[in-house]
């Protein structure tokens, strides 16, 4: 299993500055990968958009969407930026996409919140096609375009993940609530018949620092769930605070069978890269 | 705060004390409509992790429950003429008069007003309170109240059932079966105190009828079961309280607080009593609720979470009730099954007890399941010809003997003359066009053989292919292997001649006609994705494109499914010649022959569409054909979708009538499929997701069964075929289908192949073997 880094675009008030040094400074290492959330009724960044800049000041890792509300965009424009995003970053995007839980977001961009999964389909079945569509070159760094991963944790959302896409993207939670989707994952995969193994991505938050660094953290977490209600407490309570913490967490997820775990940080501040790095290289884990 | 608890039973005092044991200035009373000493029911059960929170919670009522207990650990199941008994599982019981006389005694000691004999008709008798909880019940008045913000939803049971007590000791646990000339009945029996035990005596609607239970009082109800049991009962008497038969009420509420009310125990949910789970549930509600009261001051924070915290426990149980209640009242598609199977489907019933469970419960149980499975695949094998030249047909020794067996999943099976060394079947290997050696028109690819050939050498008792097309225009992608030319016969012998040589293994090959679903990119790009260029004309049923994207077919005509029938009949005479061991023909999953079956893709006006028998007339027709040129000592298996997962489709009934008539007609097994019949009807996905199912099939229709559905374990797969599930089990591995899974190590296929030929030994290796 690699291990990523979130960019701090979904903590309301990060400086973009901050953004552009952040990316910089993860893809020295040890992280393998870049990682973006998704709101649109929420002091955060545009994901596309971010991970744009990200490519322009990194070499290495991948950038992946975890996850980009795709029924927000336009397809043949979901298309589009992602293809050029790709090309780009020579072939590092990582294209994860889901219908999202919160109807502001849609009340939002007008965007019609019903019937979410069956258009989320459709659009999955439209973006290979239209990557391979001359007339809106560039066509993807890739022959089949980057890889698209779907989150979700309904039981369509597991079918539809195995028909259209390369694998499975996590919302969060315990190592034992991510075990249980992995199975459903591998069993709509192997019912579909596809070949290979799908690829596994999934997500924690944590916040590293003395207590008020940890509460600033927690405090975010309550806000950015508290369309959750009740759920969100629990939520925040879950949030990784101590190297061992990261630790157990990392290990659960590799038992189970991910393959990539994106760490997203809940205060923005460069300081947090930096105690992420150094929990990451004392579990011996480099630049890989 | 003042609390009002409506209700005095087990949830109602537990709750009481435990709040006022944490604060003892709050103001608690408890109502109870009825008197102190009047109680229904005989003994609840609990097993020892409840028991030990209750120490937690309460170490005074604890003790005192403690030392009236009865424990047990064994469940003994009476059915035709045997006993047979499984231990280590440890259950406590107690008569539920003495649990409310313990419990009513410690309240009354911490100061809580008790009222007896007072009913509640509406809220405003109440006056003022803080907190009011609803301990009242699966008729809660309180709940009543605010149906529409509590959302609850009732389902009744389709069986009747009577809670009876017996001046009799039992030792264990213990489920009666007892058919006479009305039907079934069946008791679930248990010990509660040292001189009485529980009776309760259960049986359909139609037999209930039959035995004229419905005219019945409550003394002539009492007079037929001391009847019915006479032998169980050996001499004591039943007892009856005010007992009545009823359908079991399934109580599920959306919402269990509303601003200061809050639902306890069965005011809120009920799960079916074969789990015995209703007084342990409600006693887990009250010490979350009170440890909710403790943590949080805030009330609306407290209620919010004791809901969050319980309802999902809650839930679990509900489901898994859920199954055992579903069980009981489907229990007689399992009354051909003998005693052992039938016992250990007993104990698995409700998914949450395994093979392996049962095996660190009582390890003597689960050999006597061993052997009695190994004795009865063992001996039901016949050898016949030369060609079947595996032996392990006699029964071993050690099970003879009464000793050691392997598991089920070692056992042999035989389906007509194929001898098949194990219950282990691969399939998931999919067929890929090699990189470097793109190959067309349907010729097996180097890469799939070496990975075939691979799933053989792991084990398997049997090796399903791919799908592989019965012509050019059946595949459904470019790379699809088939069947319908001279090298592809060769290319298969070869195949099978690999198998024989080298390992133990059968090989079934899986003839397809793509229909809808034809014409299509590699799987390795997504599902029924149309090629670029070079698309193929479709058949099906009708004429309805599988996506929208999707081509859209040529509804068959009567030249269409002649040619269609006769490639298939072709199919099956060269794989004959191939010397393949057996067909499987695929009829689901939305192909050809799949499309026919289904209501939604079959639209069809003339003889082949329309009600069931004329939708399943046109695959019957293809089956009868190939059968017809199939050895008669060789096994076809079908693949079926046994429901279509959408409303108006094809459902598990019409799967059952199917499978009925392909028994008679000759097919030997059924793969049990699900869904993709269209694009909506997905399967809840997830460990076992199919074996309901395949147990529905094998049991009503009477015919074997082989499963998929994300198997990885032996104890799965053990479970499922000791349980009689299912026959065979498709095992799947994200390994199995890795073709770096594959290293020069395991097998080079052509390579050896190529060696055997320059050294003359292929041809002996015919002459031994046969093809």
């Amino acid at each position: 299993m690699q291990v990523g880094v979130g960019l701090p675009t979904g903590v309301p008030g990060t400086h973009g500055q901050l953004v552009i040094e952040w990316a910089q400074r993860a893809d020295e290492g040890p992280f393998s990968s870049l990682g973006v959330i998704d709101r649109l009724a929420y002091d955060s960044y545009e994901p596309l958009i971010a991970l744009a800049v990200a490519a322009g000041v990194t070499r290495r890792v991948k950038l992946a969407t975890t996850i980009v509300i795709g029924l927000l965009h336009n397809t043949a424009m979901l298309a589009k930026m992602s293809a050029t995003l790709d090309t780009i970053s020579n072939g590092r995007l990582v294209l994860g996409l889901a219908a999202g839980a919160r109807e502001e977001d849609y009340i939002a961009a007008g965007v019609d919140y019903r019937a979410r999964g069956k258009r989320l389909s459709e659009q999955l079945a439209a973006l290979r096609s239209l990557w391979e569509d001359d007339r809106l070159r560039p066509a993807a760094a890739r022959p089949h375009g980057p890889p698209i991963l779907v989150g979700g944790l309904s039981d369509s959302g597991f079918a539809r993940m195995a028909r259209y896409t390369d694998g499975y993207v996590h919302g969060g939670g315990p190592p034992r609530a991510f075990a249980r989707a992995a199975d459903k994952v591998f069993a709509a995969w192997s019912d579909a018949g596809r070949p290979g193994r799908p690829q596994l991505w999934a997500q924690g938050y944590f916040a590293l620092g003395d207590d008020e660094v940890i509460e600033k953290g927690r405090r975010y977490m309550r806000d950015y769930y508290a369309f959750t209600g009740p759920f969100a407490e629990r939520i925040a309570a879950g949030l990784l605070t101590t190297p061992q913490a990261i630790a157990q967490f990392i290990r659960g997820y590799e038992d189970a069978g991910c393959d990539e775990l994106v760490l997203f940080p809940t205060v923005s501040d460069l300081a947090q890269l930096d105690r992420l790095a150094g929990v990451l290289h004392g579990l011996g884990r480099r630049l890989s | 705060m003042k609390i009002v608890i409506i209700g005095a039973g087990p949830a109602g005092l537990y709750a009481g004390l435990l709040i006022k044991k944490a604060h003892p200035s709050y103001d608690i009373s408890i109502i109870e409509r009825n008197p102190a000493e009047v109680t229904y029911g005989w003994g609840v059960v609990f097993s020892d992790r409840t028991l030990a929170s209750f120490q937690r919670a309460d170490y005074k009522t604890y003790e005192q429950i403690r030392d009236h207990f009865v424990i047990w650990n064994d469940i003994d199941t009476r059915y035709r003429g045997e006993t047979i008994r499984c231990g280590g599982h440890v259950i406590a019981s107690i008569s539920r008069k003495l649990l409310l006389n313990i419990l009513q005694r410690r309240c009354a000691e911490l100061g809580i007003s008790l009222t007896f004999g007072r009913e509640i008709f509406g809220l405003s008798e109440l006056g003022a309170y803080d907190l009011l909880i609803a301990a009242d019940g699966i008729n809660s008045i309180v709940r009543k109240a605010y149906e529409s913000i509590f959302k609850p939803s009732i389902e009744l049971g389709k069986a009747r059932y009577i809670w009876l007590g017996a001046n009799k000791v039992l030792d264990a646990f213990t489920f009666i079966f007892r058919e006479n000339e009305h039907g079934l009945f069946q008791v679930h029996a248990y010990p509660f105190s040292g001189t009485t035990s529980t009776f309760i005596v259960e049986c359909d609607e139609a037999t209930w009828l039959s035995a004229g239970l419905d005219q019945a009082d409550e003394a002539q109800s009492l007079a037929f079961c001391q009847r019915l049991l006479a032998r169980d009962l050996n001499g004591a008497q039943l007892l009856s309280n005010n007992s009545k038969w009823i359908n079991f009420a399934t109580l599920k509420t959306q919402h269990w607080h509303h601003q200061n009310i809050v639902l306890l125990g069965d005011a809120a949910h009920t799960a079916h009593f074969s789990i015995g789970s209703g007084t342990k549930l409600a006693m887990e509600d009250a010490i979350a609720l009170a440890g909710a009261l403790e943590e949080h001051s805030d009330l609306e924070t407290a209620l919010n979470e004791y809901e969050l915290e319980r309802k999902p426990v809650v839930e679990t149980f509900q489901r898994a009730a859920q199954e055992s209640q579903t069980y009981f009242e489907t229990l007689k598609r399992y009354l051909g099954l003998e005693p052992m199977q039938f016992t250990f489907q007993l104990l698995t019933r409700s998914g949450r007890i395994t093979y392996d469970d049962l095996r660190l419960r009582d390890i003597h149980f689960v050999e006597a399941v061993d052997r009695w499975f190994m004795y009865r695949a063992s001996t039901s094998i016949e050898t016949k010809g030369p060609y079947y030249d595996y032996q392990p047909m006699v029964v071993p020794p050690t099970v003879a003997q009464g000793n050691i067996a392997p598991p089920p999943a070692f056992a042999p099976v035989q389906l007509r003359d194929l001898i098949i060394p194990n219950r282990l079947v691969f399939a998931h290997a999919t067929h890929k066009a090699s990189a470097y050696y793109p190959l067309e028109d349907g010729m097996l690819s180097e890469d799939y053989a070496n990975q075939l050939g691979s799933l053989a050498l792991a084990g398997a008792g049997l090796v399903i292919t791919d799908f592989v097309a019965v012509s050019a225009g059946g595949r459904i992608t470019p790379d699809c292997p088939g069947m319908y030319d001279a090298s592809h016969e060769s290319a298969w012998h070869w195949m099978i001649c690999f198998f024989h040589g080298n390992t133990f293994a059968k090989l079934a090959l899986q003839l397809n006609h793509a229909g809808r679903r034809g014409s299509t990119r590699s799987r390795a790009e997504g599902l029924d994705r149309p090629l670029r260029d070079g698309n193929w004309p479709l058949l099906s049923a009708s004429s309805l494109p599988y996506t929208p994207q999707s081509q859209v077919p040529e509804a068959m005509d009567r030249d269409d499914m002649e040619q269609v029938r006769d490639d298939f009949v072709r199919a099956a005479q060269m794989a004959g010649e191939a010397g393949i061991d057996m067909l499987q023909l695929c009829m689901g999953h939305g192909y050809l022959l799949a499309s026919f079956l289904s209501p939604l893709t079959n639209k069809r006006t003339d003889e082949y569409g329309g009600d069931l028998q004329h939708r399943m007339r046109y695959p019957l027709e293809v089956f009868d054909a190939v059968r017809a040129v199939w050895p008669q000592g060789k096994p076809i298996s079908v693949a079926l979708s046994i429901t279509d997962g959408v409303k108006g489709g094809f459902m598990i009934e019409d799967a059952i009538i199917v499978a009925k008539t392909l028994k008679e007609r000759g097919c030997d097994i059924i793969q049990v499929l699900a869904g993709q019949t269209t694009m909506d009807g997905e399967p809840a996905y997830g460990r076992g997701f199919l074996t309901a199912l395949s147990d529905r099939v094998r049991n009503e229709a009477g015919i074997p069964t082989m499963v998929a559905g994300y198997l990885t374990s032996s104890n799965e797969v053990n479970t499922i075929l000791a349980a009689g599930r299912a026959d065979l089990c498709l095992i799947d591995s994200p390994y199995l289908n890795d073709t770096a899974w594959i290293t020069p190590t395991n097998i080079d296929l052509k390579h050896y192949l190529l060696s055997l030929i320059e050294a003359g030994q292929l041809e002996r290796q015919v002459e031994e073997h046969g093809w």
